[in-house]
Order: structure tokens, then sequence, then C-alpha cells
């Protein structure tokens, strides 16, 4: 089963929904990995939006592509990487009218990643719909040297620049698509707990 | 919580911001609508404001003292002057009547500080505005607004016929591009969802106007994609007239009747009591008053308070909502 | 009067201190003897004379140095002052207020001389001098709100209004209780609370909003906050906790009354005109525990509160490991009389300590 249920948090925290087909003149659908299942299944509540909808994959590990394909949308493409498609995602907002609904699913990462580009373009967050699936790793930012890990499940964490050592908090923030890291063993050095899995 | 906290270390004398202002040019626009204009009695200059700002003027209308709001109307960066455009509303409870039957250049008023309900989101890409009648006034500050700061903008203006077409000329002679003007009785209408299709990502809507007319655009703009927190309206309500009823202010220790032309927060503050208000449209929340005891139907008519607020019987927007029933105790 | 200067530092040597006068007028937060959160704001319309509540934006001995500690801050780490695109309307509205008021307020440190757009500014104990053209970019070093806030004390967040609750825009942050902008901005007033604890249950925060969605042009409002800081270091963030968290193991009882000190932020809140915004400054005021103790009042009470404080609010606040070798210090200075209420130090009616 690709999705969880997220136990209550602060009021930083994305909350997230299932998708639900709403009226527009176009429909953009970004998906990382397990995502597609949610775009699959929205397609099936309402295969109407199919034939107005450009979809933007990343599969990651996974290979929902085929499936995703059959469903017939209006504009398909696939791509290695989050980093890879952002230049197409930021062109499609930057030709995109007023109308179009955004329907975002898969990874915090990725959903985050495309609603931060969307508000950049001038769009109010409030009207994306975001759905989870799948991995429940985070992207951190680690609040000492700015510098992104992606994909962290491990809390604490090493920050995959200044070497750090970081805890995870539930503190999020939209504008740069990250939770917080902030250093665990500053008041004692060396003192860092064993690293558990999140949610675990 | 408005008031002076147990801890205070601020002074205790502090009065509601008003200007002393006098008339200083009256224009009739055409048979239902007239501009005022106002300097300060004390000579200085106005506060700046934003464009959508309202502010509350005071009549004294005999015994009566009258506060209505109006949108500013005038150039944000001219602040010598400020004008509003009264248009003239026989049905209503009179306040428009009196600016225009009685009011005279040179007479003394009071103006509350500008307050802005109705802002500009300076997010957008671009700023669309869909104006109905009179409701042309806040639209005219904000071009003036965005004009000085290049903003983008476009203006679909709705009037009953070029008689009653308040500032139409001006406003096609100086921005003709972005101006559209429909008039009623030519049959020509707004071809809503076709102004709606293709506007750039990022545009604002905004609609000022008849309640009609505002709720048509808003309906339109969601069954066409729009999100809502990317359309604006103006809603302001001018408090209806309705059955007398009596209200017992519980702090003041006094009971007031509150007449059928007259609404709770007037009847209040017809006793002297002093009773908080910004907008007295029910949009602002700066009115809510606890209610300590009653029996009967509220009649809310605010835009403030939340649905089960509403239903709890324990508040009320005494600026535009009524009661009617046998008990009603206010904590004021 | 006119202002005497300190030369100090807020790091490294730690030079900073407080006159007399400072600490006569150091805005004690505590009205009774105990504390929690509360929706405590008032008007910001003066104060008593000489005290922190007099003028829209207070100038005191620290000025010029902790403006120098704000050009460090800055020129190691930029990112404390952002803003979004759609704030600089704003920022000319906060500048526009700071000038107006700190030239009619403090006329022998500050003058502003304006003919139409054309502006000339000067800051006497900065040594700047400068002729602007309001709302023109281009004629400014920086962009208009981190102009004018490295020449003034305390953080700034410029708050956009929007969909009945506020956005944290923009911001010049370098002397904040651990928080950061780089990371808040972009926010809402929920979202940047998210981290306190209890408030939201309390519903203190929905409450506060309403009243702050409210505030109006001319009628500013005020209240207080608190922490405590190890040291007299201004820039406690996030970015360098690193650096800095560990200080706070180096108290003894030794050192205590000399290093470990009270911080109090003085937040106003003003609505800017051409934008709608409003704006927040956060005025940060420092005094060691042992010049706190100097008033037997503000002595006897802050024992009893940092002793009575719930312990999430002590450990939010970062002292739940100190608060043992804190009230060893503190409970020296309190002899059980009571105290009383308000915040002023009432020298005259207080007794001196019984030991
Ligand atoms: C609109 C202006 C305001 C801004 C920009 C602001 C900002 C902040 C920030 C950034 C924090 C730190 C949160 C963290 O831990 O990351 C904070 C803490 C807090 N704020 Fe505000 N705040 C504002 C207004 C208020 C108001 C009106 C209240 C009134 C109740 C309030 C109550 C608090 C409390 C109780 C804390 C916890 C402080 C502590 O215990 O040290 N804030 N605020
Ligand atoms: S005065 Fe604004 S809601 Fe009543």
């Amino acid at each position: 089963m690709s999705t969880f249920e997220f136990p209550p948090s602060i009021r930083s925290r994305p909350v997230y929904c299932v998708l639900e087909a709403r009226p527009g003149k176009a429909h953009l659908m970004i998906a990382d990995a397990e995502g597609a299942e949610a775009l699959i299944d929205l397609a099936l509540r309402a295969p109407e939006l199919m034939a107005k909808a450009h979809v933007i994959y990343i599969p990651k590990a996974t290979d929902f592509g085929a499936a995703l394909n059959a469903l017939n949308p209006a504009q398909y493409y696939e791509g290695p990487s989050y980093s890879a498609a952002v230049s197409r995602i930021k062109r499609v907002f930057s030709d995109a009218s007023m109308g179009l609904q955004i329907y975002l699913s898969g990874t915090e990462g990725l959903m985050g990643q495309a609603l931060s580009e969307a508000m950049q373009a001038g769009y109010d967050h409030t009207a994306i719909q975001t759905e989870h699936r799948g991995s429940l790793a985070r992207r951190m930012q680690c609040v000492h040297c700015k510098g992104i890990t992606e994909d962290v499940s491990n809390d604490p964490f090493q920050c995959s620049h200044c070497g750090l050592n970081l805890f995870v908090r539930d503190h999020y923030s939209r504008r740069l698509a990250a939770f917080q890291g902030v250093c665990i063993d500053a008041e004692e050095p060396g003192n860092v707990p064993p690293s558990k899995e999140l949610y675990s | 919580m408005t008031g002076t906290a147990p801890n205070s270390t601020a002074p205790k004398t502090v009065g509601a911001a008003k200007l002393a202002v006098r008339v200083s040019a009256i224009t009739t626009l055409n048979a239902l609508v007239t501009r005022f204009e106002f300097q300060r009695i004390d000579g200085a200059d106005f506060p700046t404001f934003s464009g959508g700002a309202h502010t509350v003027v005071e009549m004294m209308d005999g015994e009566k003292k009258r506060l209505n709001p109006y949108s500013l109307m005038s150039d944000p960066a001219e602040l010598s002057t400020y004008a509003i455009s009264v248009r003239r509303d026989d049905q209503g409870r009179g306040g428009s009547l009196f600016m225009h039957q009685k009011i005279k250049v040179g007479d003394e008023m009071a103006l509350s500080y500008p307050v802005n309900l109705f802002v500009l989101d300076l997010r957008a890409r671009k700023h669309l505005f869909v104006a109905g009648g009179i409701g042309i006034t806040p639209f005219l500050a904000q071009i003036k607004q965005l004009e000085a700061i290049g903003g983008n903008w476009e203006l679909h203006y709705s009037c009953r016929s070029p008689d009653l077409g308040s500032y139409v000329d001006e406003l096609t002679e100086y921005y003709p591009h972005a101006t559209s003007v429909y008039y009623d009785d030519k049959k020509q209408l707004i071809d809503l969802d076709n102004l709606l299709d293709g506007q750039p990502f990022g545009t604002h809507l905004y609609v000022c106007g008849p309640k009609g007319m505002i709720d048509w655009v808003r309906k339109t703009a969601t069954a066409t994609g729009w999100p809502q927190a990317h359309v604006h309206h103006e809603e302001f309500f001018a408090p209806q007239p309705g059955r007398p009823f009596a209200v017992r202010l519980k702090k003041s220790e006094l009971t007031v009747e509150v007449g059928a032309q007259e609404s709770l927060l007037e009847a209040i503050e017809r006793l002297g009591v002093d009773a908080p208000y910004l907008c007295r449209g029910g949009a602002c929340g700066q009115c809510e008053t606890d209610v300590l005891d009653s029996d009967g139907t509220f009649l809310h008519r605010d835009h403030w308070l939340e649905d089960d607020e509403k239903e709890s019987g324990e508040k009320i927007m005494p600026c535009v909502s009524r009661f009617e029933g046998k008990i009603l105790v206010l904590n004021r | 009067m006119t202002l005497q200067f300190n030369t100090e530092t807020f790091r490294d040597d730690y030079s900073f201190h407080n006159s007399q006068r400072a600490i006569d007028r150091f805005p004690f937060p505590f009205h009774e003897d105990s504390y929690m959160y509360a929706v405590n704001m008032e008007r910001h319309q003066g104060g008593p004379a000489d005290s922190v509540y007099e003028k829209r934006f207070d100038v005191d001995e620290h000025y010029v140095a902790e403006m120098a500690d704000r050009a460090k801050v800055l020129g190691d780490d930029p990112l404390r002052c952002q803003s979004l695109p759609h704030m600089t309307l704003a920022g000319w509205d906060l500048l526009e207020l700071i000038m107006v008021s700190k030239s009619e307020e403090y006329p022998d440190l500050f003058e502003l001389h304006r003919k139409g757009r054309e502006w000339y500014w000067i800051n006497k104990p900065l040594g700047i001098e400068d002729h602007f053209t309001f709302m023109d970019d281009t004629t400014l070093p920086y962009g208009p709100m981190e102009y004018i806030t490295r020449q003034t004390q305390g953080d700034f967040c410029v708050l956009d209004q929007r969909e009945d609750n506020l956005w944290m825009d923009a911001g010049m942050v370098t002397t904040q209780a651990d928080w950061s902008l780089d990371f808040d901005i972009g926010m809402n007033f929920f979202e940047w609370h998210a981290p306190v604890p209890l408030a939201h249950e309390k519903g203190i925060f929905k409450r506060a909003l309403k009243f702050l969605l409210n505030i109006q042009q001319g009628a500013p409002a005020r209240r207080l906050n608190w922490t405590m800081t190890v040291n007299p270091l201004l820039d406690t963030s996030p970015e360098n906790y690193h650096k800095w968290g560990i200080q706070k193991t180096t108290l003894t009882s030794e050192n205590i009354g000399a290093k470990q000190h009270l911080r109090v932020e003085l937040q106003t809140f003003f609505r800017l005109p051409r934008s709608n915004a409003l704006v927040f400054p956060i005025r940060c005021y420092l005094m060691s525990f042992q010049d706190i103790v100097s008033k037997p009042k503000w002595g006897r009470r802050l024992n009893r509160v940092v002793r009575d404080l719930p312990e999430e609010l002590a450990s939010y606040k970062g002292f739940i490991d100190n608060r043992p070798l804190m009230l060893d210090y503190l409970s020296q200075f309190d002899d059980g009389l009571p105290t009383s209420f308000g915040v002023w130090p009432d020298e005259d009616i207080t007794p001196t300590l019984q030991r």
C-alpha cells in the first residue's frame, strides 16, 4: 500500500488530501514514483479530465509509466529526475493561463518543489491539491549551511554538505520545500543518539 | 484585549482616530451620483492610504448621528484632498439622501482614518477589475496606485446607461487600452466566460458592484477553475431596516429600544456607550460583541462570524445584525 | 539630555553593559509573580517619560554598537535580510514611518527634509547623510527596508495581509530568539508560530491574529515577550546555534549573575499606509541577572516566575537545563515578601531584601 496516515503535527507541517477533480480549462498533473497511483485513481473517478491533462512523471525506481500513458493524457512527459524536469515545469507555468488546475502526488519532496514553482509563478498555494503516496523520506534544509539533503529517512542524520549531525524537525518551509534540520549535539559535541527510521 | 492590559504601560487617554474636515467641493456627476471632496480643517495633509480603502463619514443629521462608510476614490498620492462618490439611495436609511440634500461646500464634518478591507494583492501578475455602477469607486484609487508603480491592470465596467456612467469619460480618456465600458440600456453585457479564459497565470480578479454581479462573477470564476484566493470582492453591507427590538446592555446597565431604521450599533452609540467598529458593514470583526442571554432569533448578516459561532447564539455583530424575540442581553 | 552611545560588543569579549539609566528603564516583563502566555496587547501610544514605551522607536545607548553588530551579521550572512518581490512598497512605507518618527522624536539625532519626492536624511550617530528620491529604489544603496533597518535597533518582520491572515513576506532579522527568517519567510501567522507550545491549544494565536488584522493606521499596538540568553549575545540565531549553543553550558554559580541575561522583546505593530502591510518591530533589551536583582521587587519576582514556569515553556525557551542553577542564584534575592502589582520597580514602596 502506498498511502500512509501521518500523525498529527504542528501547524507548519503540510497536510495532504485525496485528489479530487475540479473544473478547469486545463489540468496539470505532476507525480513521482507511487504518486502515479493517485493520478490513476483520479482518472478512474474523473476520466473526462484526461483530454485536457498534461502529465509530468518521474518514475524513480517504479514502473507506472505505461499505466499513466494508457490514461491518454493530452500531453505526457517522463523524466529521469525532478531536476531534469524542473525547467519544463517552469515553462509550463510561464505559458499557463488562469483556469489551470494543478494536481501533485507522490513524495513530499516532489510535491513541495512543484508547489513552490507554482507559487513563484504567482499562483496561490492554497489552490493546489496534493496527495501523498510512497516514500516517507523528507527533503531537509540544514539551517546552518543552508544545504538541502534529499530523501532523508532517518533521524538524526548527517548534513550532506557541511557534515553536522542534524535532527529532523516538523517545521516546514513551503518556499524552500523542505523541513528544518538543526544541529543535535551543539551543547554536547559528539553526543549523537542512534539514528532511527522516521515514524518508526 | 482591545482595552489596556492589566500590566499596562500605556497612558489611559486615547480617542478614536478621527479627522476634522471641511467640504471643499461638491460635484454632481449625474442624476444619481455626487462627488464630495474634503480638506482638513487644520490644513495638514491627510494620512496616506492604499487603493480600496474606505472612510467612515460622520453626519450630524439634527439630533441623529449617521456613520456611513464610503470608498476613497481620490489619488492615494494626492493627500491634500480626500474624495468620495455617493450614490443616492431613495430606499436606504437616509445617509446618502442626507449627503445629497443637506451637505454644502464649507460644512464641517468628521472622517475616520482610512481602513482597507479591499486591498490589491500585490503578488498579482495582472489585476483584472470588474465593476458595476457605483462599485467603480475603489478601483479609481487602485488604478491610480497601480499606475504609479507600473502595475498591469485591465478594467471592465458595466453601467446602466451613458448618462449614469460615472467617471467613464475620465477612464476612457486616460486609459483607453485598459478600459472597457458596457451599457445595460444598449444590451451590452460583459462576456465573462471569454474574459476569464486565457488570463495570464497569476492574475487576480476583483469585483465590486451590486450583489447579483458579485455572485455571478464569483460563480463563473469558480466554474472555470479560478481559485478563491485569486478572486476578491468588496462586500459591504449596509445595515437593513427591520422590526424594532429591545436590548439590555449589562456593563453599562442600560436598556435601549432599537428602532426599525437604525442598527443595533447605532442604538448603542445613541446612548453614549462606546462601542468599537471599523467598517460598519459586517466585514472587519471589530464590533464583535458577546451575548450574555437571549430568547429569540438572531438575524446574523455579517461575514465575520463562523457558522458555528452564529448558531451558538453567543456572539453578534451589532453593525449589521439584528434580533427578533423577547430577551437580548449584551456584554457591553 | 544628549545620549551617550556605548562602545561595546555583543560577541567575543562581550563588553556590552547597561548604564544605571538603562537599568532603570529596562522593560521588565512580569506584572505578577507568575507567567503564562496570554494575548497581552495594548496600544502603543506613548508611555511614561524616558521609558522605553515613550517613543515609537526607542533609541538608546546601545544604538551605535547594535548597528555595528547588525552590519557584521549581514556581512557573514546576507540572507538575514530578505524581501519577497511584492514587498518593496511596504519597504518604502516602513522607511517613511521610521524616518518621520525618528526625526520628530529625536530631532537632535535625526533630520528628514522633504521636497516632494526628493528627500534628504541625516543620521548623526551613524554619520549618514543621503539624498534620495522617495519610491525610487535606484537612489538608495540598499532596498528601502534594508536601508532603514540597518539604521534602526530591533528586528523587523513585514507582514503582508491577505485572506484574513498575515504572511511574513519580508524581514530584517539579526537579533532573534532562535528562529530563522530564511526558513520562515513566506509563512502565515499560524505556520511561523507552529513550534510554540501550549499557545495554539489555548486559542491565543487565533485571538491575537484577529486583533492584528484590525490594527489601523495611526493606532499602533505593542506587547512584550521574553526569553533567557547566556552572555549578551544578540545573534542567537538557529543559523549559528552550532557555534553559540555550547555557551549555555558555561554557566557556573560564580559567573551566573554577570553571564545570564534576561532577554526582553518589546514588540510593536504598525499598519503601513500604501501597502496595507503590518510591520512588526521586535526590539531586544538584554539585562544581566545581577543588574535585575539590583531592583528588589524584580529580584523577588524573577525567582518566582522562573521557579514556577511550566516545563514546556522552560524547555521551549531553552533554559530547562540551567534552571536549577538560575534558581540557586535567584533564590538568594527572594525573601518571600509580597510584591506590588505591575511591571515598574516601585523602589519607593518596596522593602529592601530581608536576609
Ligand atoms: C505579527 C507579528 C508577529 C510575528 C512576526 C511573530 C513572530 C514570532 C516568531 C518568529 C516566533 C518564534 C517561533 C519559533 O519558535 O520558531 C514567535 C514566538 C511567539 N509568539 Fe509571535 N509573532 C507575532 C505576533 C505575536 C502575537 C500578537 C502574539 C500574542 C499572543 C505572539 C505570541 C508568541 C509567543 C507566545 C511566542 C513564543 C515565545 C517564547 O515563549 O519565547 N506573537 N513569534
Ligand atoms: S464594524 Fe466591522 S464587522 Fe461590525
